[in-house]
């Protein structure tokens, strides 16, 4: 059976519950989305169509008028973003502006939704020695008399030991002892996720950002497994936006609203970068540690940071090449 | 004409039994139920309803999943003794090896299909409509295996039985290679789902080149476990004859692949143990528990327990013949391996998260209703072939020229 074929034969079955369902438009939609072909094999017109029917579904169902781009990637650009480590304060105000920007679901008292962040702020201790210590070997080791094996010291962590404390609320940032580390999608040119996809329903696209085809992902979650920087979330229910903090300008491969069942993370704010934005993180950043811009362009800011400052990339032992980096002063 | 009577006549038989029969039907019926609401609970609301979460994103599917494609290849253990070694006792009830591989595929899609968020997608990887990544994501190899291994053990077992109701006289040179093809497919099929797991770097508990062979390992340990309590229950249900030989032999090879497990997995605790890096941590928080968090401390213990006191019991020839004591130890090894490979091995993967991240996954009650009607179905469709293939065997139905309406 060709596609053409098979699309006829679902045409019967969906027109079969057409007849059942008294709305007719609404089945219509849902039934030509659920078979639609994965978005980078679409020709141009199937593209308008699809997005026509997102529109129309999302209008609909936030009682807001949705807007569903298809830019595509830039000419001439790579995308890349740098943050200063030595500035971050640990405040969240990117995590914030990042969930308003890219409708990510909120927090649902009744429990049909997760909350999702695409960035997690990472607290790092600066750690301490004590003087007890100094003279203590590993409590379990005898023999101590002949040297100490293993010092008091073991296993206090010192500076970037991820330990995935992400959940932090001081009354004030920044804290004394801590510095903080935020992780997203660091968009790699080695992308373990892309890899393991079975349906390819995510990819690199040419400006070196890894997307998800939102109505193409079966949610699988294998590029969850793969991704060294728990980047990725899975919308485990029906996703909570409230219809005040809906963004209505939204990407097909960026912001849109998703489905339930289906994978989602950072996209380096697609709907604004390819009409010449920052992303919304870079512009809520209050102490500009936040850098981005186009790798290609030796007079980009990232190019800059590229030149000037320390640089490094987290698990570079990966070979995960990623586009986003790390920078001290 | 006599294939359609075949059919007729397979189904006519398998469901019909006595009271014990039925109630074990039953039995395994009430839970399909739950599995029912289950499952309208899942697809209704979403994944929301287990208890999995972004920090642990496989859970008990994954676990159950993992260890049924084991044992579904763990036919090997009864299809190449008889077809290489030509042992006779087993070679009269290999077809058994057979169904348990194709009710075990079965039940491992059925995991499969609850782990996936989207399972109304899931014609998206068929190649030629969808996308079908391969050769790149293991996944698709995982698929093409699993499918093709169901198709050889369908295809193996029924034309056997088929040949045996019309008393045909069987194709060596159709038969055989399907045989050996069905022999390196077995071990194909664990090692593919192996390499799903352990291709991942970013988890250092699966991130290890031990966990093909220890699959395999442990596989055929479960495996001949569960076919000796499918032997043991059969033969003294049914009419059909198991020799004691063939028990015999699928103890041996259950005690000597034991052993393996248990070499394999003090290899890997000493390897990690020792150096005790980060790469450690999965492992120190299944064996000992680590900030606090010790839910899966005691499986882990059990499954030690019960598989090292399995093993030394099953080293005395005595207690391999005692029959009761060995219906137990079977009971007892797949019980084990069950805990070891999917509490012990998958969930503990998850913990902690790439970011270091501590976080404990309790499963939800409906994962668990899953869980238990996904085996339920197996085990039905299990006994059901089973019954049929041993009318067949015992020649209780056959097919008769003369005599079309031949019912026992």
């Amino acid at each position: 059976m060709d596609r053409r074929e098979f699309m006829k034969s679902i045409g019967i079955t969906g027109a079969a519950a057409l007849l059942s369902n008294p709305d007719e438009l609404e089945a219509k939609t849902t039934w030509a989305e659920h078979f639609q072909k994965a978005f980078r094999l679409m020709t141009d017109d199937e593209k308008d169509q699809a997005i026509k029917r997102l529109e129309e579904r999302y209008s609909e169902e936030h009682g807001r008028e949705v807007k569903v781009g298809k830019e595509p990637a830039m000419d001439g650009v790579l995308f890349g973003q740098a943050l200063n480590i030595q500035k971050c304060i640990g405040c969240r105000r990117c995590v914030h502006s990042c969930v308003k920007e890219n409708n990510q679901s909120r927090h649902d008292p009744q429990g049909n939704a997760t909350e999702i962040e695409w960035i997690r702020v990472v607290k790092m201790e600066k750690g301490n020695f004590s003087a007890e210590d100094r003279d203590h070997g590993h409590p379990f080791k005898k023999g101590e008399e002949y040297g100490i094996s293993e010092g008091g010291h073991a296993h206090n962590n010192v500076g970037v030991v991820l330990e995935g404390e992400h959940y932090y609320e001081p009354k004030k940032v920044p804290e004394k002892d801590s510095f903080y580390f935020p992780i997203q999608c660091h968009q790699c040119e080695n992308p373990p996720c892309v890899k393991v996809c079975p349906v390819k329903a995510t990819y690199r696209e040419a400006d070196g950002v890894v997307v998800i085809d939102y109505n193409w992902c079966i949610g699988c979650r294998m590029c969850m497994g793969a991704c060294p920087y728990w980047a990725r979330r899975f919308n485990w229910g029906e996703p909570n936006i409230p219809k005040d903090d809906l963004n209505t300008d939204t990407h097909y491969l960026g912001n849109r609203p998703r489905m339930k069942g289906v994978v989602e993370k950072c996209h380096f704010c697609l709907q604004r970068t390819r009409k010449g934005r920052y992303p919304a993180c870079v512009e809520a950043c209050p102490v500009g540690a936040r850098k981005f811009g186009n790798l290609l362009d030796p007079e980009s800011e990232v190019r800059k940071v590229l030149e000037r400052k320390r640089v490094f990339r987290l698990k570079a032992d990966l070979n995960t090449f990623p586009k986003f980096f790390y920078y001290m002063d | 004409m006599k294939k359609i009577m075949f059919a007729r006549d397979f189904l006519m038989y398998s469901v019909k039994g006595g009271v014990k029969f039925y109630v074990w039907l039953l039995f395994l019926g009430f839970f399909i139920m739950l599995w029912g609401f289950g499952n309208f609970q899942q697809l209704t609301k979403g994944m929301i309803v287990t208890g999995l979460n972004d920090q642990t994103t496989w859970g008990l599917y994954v676990a159950n999943f993992v260890f049924l494609v084991g044992v579904a290849a763990s036919a090997v253990t009864v299809v190449f003794p008889s077809y290489i070694y030509n042992y006779k006792p087993l070679k009269d009830v290999a077809v058994i090896g057979e169904l348990v591989a194709i009710a075990a595929i079965i039940m491992s899609t059925l995991f499969i299909t609850n782990h996936i968020g989207r399972p109304d997608r899931a014609w998206h990887f068929s190649p030629g409509i969808g996308i079908f990544n391969w050769p790149d994501a293991i996944l698709t190899w995982d698929m093409i295996v699993l499918n093709v291994y169901l198709v050889l053990n369908f295809i193996c077992a029924f034309y056997f039985l088929y040949k045996k109701y019309s008393r045909g006289k069987i194709n060596k040179w159709f038969y055989m290679p399907l045989i050996y093809i069905s022999i390196f497919w077995a071990v194909s099929i664990h090692t593919v789902t192996a390499f799903m797991l352990n291709t991942m770097a970013t988890r250092p508990m699966w991130f290890h080149s031990i966990v093909p062979i220890k699959f395999i390992a442990s596989a055929f340990a479960a495996g001949p476990a569960f076919i000796i309590l499918a032997f043991i229950i059969i033969r003294k249900n049914t009419k059909l004859i198991i020799s004691d030989a063939a028990i015999n032999k699928m103890s041996e090879i259950m005690t000597y692949a034991l052993g393996i497990t248990l070499f394999l997995s003090f290899s890997e605790i000493v390897t990690e143990l020792y150096p005790g890096t980060e790469h450690s941590y999965s492992l120190k928080y299944l064996m000992f528990g680590m900030h606090g968090l010790t839910q899966l401390v005691p499986w882990f213990w059990a499954s030690v327990i019960i598989n090292v006191t399995a093993f030394i019991v099953l080293l005395i020839p005595a207690a391999r013949k005692n029959y009761a004591l060995l219906f137990y130890l079977s009971a007892l090894i797949f019980a084990g391996i069950w805990i070891e490979k999917g509490i012990g091995f998958i969930l503990s993967g998850m913990v902690p998260t790439p970011i270091g991240e501590f976080v404990e996954y309790t499963p939800s009650i409906i994962e668990i209703f899953n869980c238990l009607g996904n085996w339920a179905i197996g085990l039905f469709i299990f006994t059901l072939l089973v019954k049929g293939a041993a009318g067949v065997l015992t020649g209780e139905i056959k097919h008769d020229a003369l005599n079309v309406s031949n019912q026992p």
